[in-house]
């Protein structure tokens, strides 16, 4: 096996390390080998004890949830600063936050309470939200016949600042509500369950599996798009296709968590130090190390303030920030010689 | 029947029109060479041929068929194209970049074969890269990085063989080496190569016709010895110049008047 391959495996072992260890942290903290024994065997340990219900009621689907958010995040980071040969894109680069941030805001502010396919409305909302944005942002670039990647850059960021700036006007016209939309839009993964995580699953799942298998057409990108072009790739299609799936995987986990910053675009970055620039391999290991830095993020989140929480899309990006820039001052030159 | 055929073909960028009805047929066998002043369509005229570039009027037809009604990776797999400059964005290794010529044959998704491994295998020793299969592209010098590219045009098997500026920036065995080798497959597999060079005599010597652009249009298309005249190159150029014969070949040579006395 070649070294990146091994690499990417560690970071699986890590990561499902790193989950079977946070189980046992919270306002209860339970020790690894009950973990494990609660995980291997349920029955035997009781059905009714306290620590049980803990670990699969309320840890084990809240974890799931953040690495599934994370995971997503990291792999549709990835596919967005291939497509866009951008180190700067992130999975919210085409509106993607902004968009969940006005269905959110206009769901809480209406008070609607209906669940739709085991979404809480808010969610639900987020979720159609972030997809229109996006799908605006799309369509008013490709209105001048062809798309190109600054025009839709440019679009992305013109509907963005146009729908944060009414998501602020509804926070303005509704102080009322300023808290409850406050958090939302800080991101937390407090209190979610099991349906939650029937809805998210799939979709993150999907959208990343197929960004994932536009690997190689992502690859080709390096060489500008005429020459990928010429190399056979439809790019219309292809770009379309990458747009589409990234942005399921992204908006399903903001649903989910509400904007967590930062994962999305950092994890590419440190993932392609860690297995080089090729996607079928980075896109796996941006969305491991997603998932690994969005399962401890909250893990502190839960507990540096227990019995309060903090919202996990301010841990990320406190803890991510100076982790990043350290990366940036030590291995600047690897940092800048890719895209 | 022709391989790959202007006809009528008027191309440009926005309003400026580049090229003005234009009709221009590649034979299978041969190297044709495209010559002509900066800004008088080199590159233009390549790009449409590969349909990089939609034409504004007229067509161009692969094999009788216009090349806008077939897909961009249906016509890959006919026409390979060397560009005269592309990015390289982030450090995939030669050989991985090689590789991209497959594609057309193995599709985005499989896995590269065995035929494949062997064709890249062989365009990497025709451009000389067999020790540097493993150095990033994006560390590569100007002249390594073109091979890199050539290789990868020829690693793609196409029936036509478009090459923008093919020897520039390659030192003097590798611009010889790739010019010989495109004659090469020309005429032994019978492919379509169309190329464009700045130097006349190295067109002289290794392209079978000679298309000279001028003014939006077709100048002079011809032999060497058609093209390459005293009264063609000094009109289409602007510059003063005498044509001899090449001492061992007998093709035109030219030779600049420089005024200076």
């Amino acid at each position: 096996m070649k070294a990146p391959a091994i690499t990417l495996g560690l970071l699986a072992a890590i990561l499902v390390t790193s989950a079977v260890l946070s189980l046992g942290v919270g306002a209860v903290s339970i020790p690894a080998g009950r973990v494990m024994q609660i995980l291997m065997e349920p029955s035997v340990s009781g059905a009714g004890a306290i620590d049980v219900t803990i670990v699969w009621e309320l840890r084990l689907p809240r974890l799931l949830l953040a690495s599934l958010i994370g995971g997503g995040l990291g792999a549709a980071g990835a596919g967005y600063q291939g497509l866009f040969r951008n180190p700067l894109a992130d999975p919210f680069v085409i509106g993607a936050s902004s968009g969940s941030a006005l269905g959110a805001t206009l769901a809480i502010v209406a008070g609607l309470r209906e669940s739709v396919f085991g979404m809480g409305a808010v969610s639900a909302a987020a979720l159609l939200g972030s997809l229109l944005a996006v799908a605006a942002a799309y369509g008013i670039a490709s209105m001048g016949r062809q798309v190109s990647i600054p025009s839709l850059l440019l679009a992305g960021v013109a509907i963005s600042s146009f729908i944060i700036a009414l998501v602020s006007l509804l926070m303005f016209l509704n102080d009322e509500k300023l808290l409850t939309i406050f958090s939302w839009l800080m991101g937390s993964l407090s209190g979610r369950g099991w349906p939650v995580l029937g809805t998210t699953a799939p979709l993150v799942l999907a959208g990343g599996l197929t960004v994932w298998l536009q690997s190689r057409s992502l690859d080709s990108l390096t060489f500008g798009e005429e020459t990928a072009v010429s190399l056979g790739l439809r790019l219309g299609r292809f770009r379309v296709l990458v747009v589409v799936a990234a942005s399921l995987a992204t908006a399903a986990g903001v649903a989910a968590g509400g904007i967590i910053g930062f994962v999305g675009l950092v994890s590419p970055h440190v993932a392609r130090l860690l297995v080089g620039a090729r996607h079928v391999l980075l896109i796996p290991a941006s969305g491991l190390l997603g998932a690994l830095l969005l399962l401890l993020a909250d893990d502190l989140a839960r507990t540096i303030a227990a019995p309060a929480e903090l919202p996990v899309g301010v841990v990320t990006a406190l803890l991510g920030s100076p982790f990043f820039l350290v990366l940036l001052k030590t291995h600047r030159r690897e940092l800048g010689a890719m895209i | 029947m022709s391989t790959l055929e202007a006809r009528d073909l008027s191309c440009g960028y926005g309003r400026r029109r580049v090229l003005e009805a234009l009709s221009l047929a590649a034979r299978a066998g041969e190297v044709l060479v495209l010559l002509g002043p900066n800004g008088a369509g080199k590159t233009t005229l390549l790009r449409a041929l590969a349909r990089l570039l939609r034409p504004m009027h007229g067509s161009v037809l692969l094999y009788e068929e216009d090349i806008w009604e077939l897909r961009a990776d249906q016509v890959s797999r006919r026409v390979a194209i060397m560009p005269q400059t592309e990015r390289r964005d982030w450090p995939l290794t030669v050989e991985e970049s090689v590789r991209f010529g497959r594609v057309p044959h193995c599709g985005w998704l499989l896995p590269y074969r065995a035929l494949d491994r062997r064709i890249v295998e062989e365009a990497l020793g025709n451009m000389g890269l067999c020790a540097m299969r493993d150095r990033p592209i994006t560390e590569l010098s100007g002249g390594e990085w073109r091979r890199m590219i050539i290789a990868r045009a020829l690693a793609q098997e196409a029936g036509v063989l478009l090459l923008d500026e093919p020897t520039a920036g390659l030192d003097l065995k590798f611009q010889a080496e790739v010019l010989r080798l495109v004659r090469r497959l020309a005429t032994e597999r019978g492919l379509v190569v169309v190329l464009t060079l700045h130097d006349l005599n190295q067109a002289s010597l290794y392209g079978h016709r000679l298309a000279l652009l001028a003014e939006h249009s077709l100048a002079a298309l011809g032999s060497p010895e058609d093209v390459v005249t005293e009264e063609l190159i000094s009109r289409t150029f602007g510059v003063s110049v005498t044509v001899t014969r090449h001492p061992v070949y007998g093709t035109p040579l030219v030779a600049p008047l420089a005024d200076l006395l």
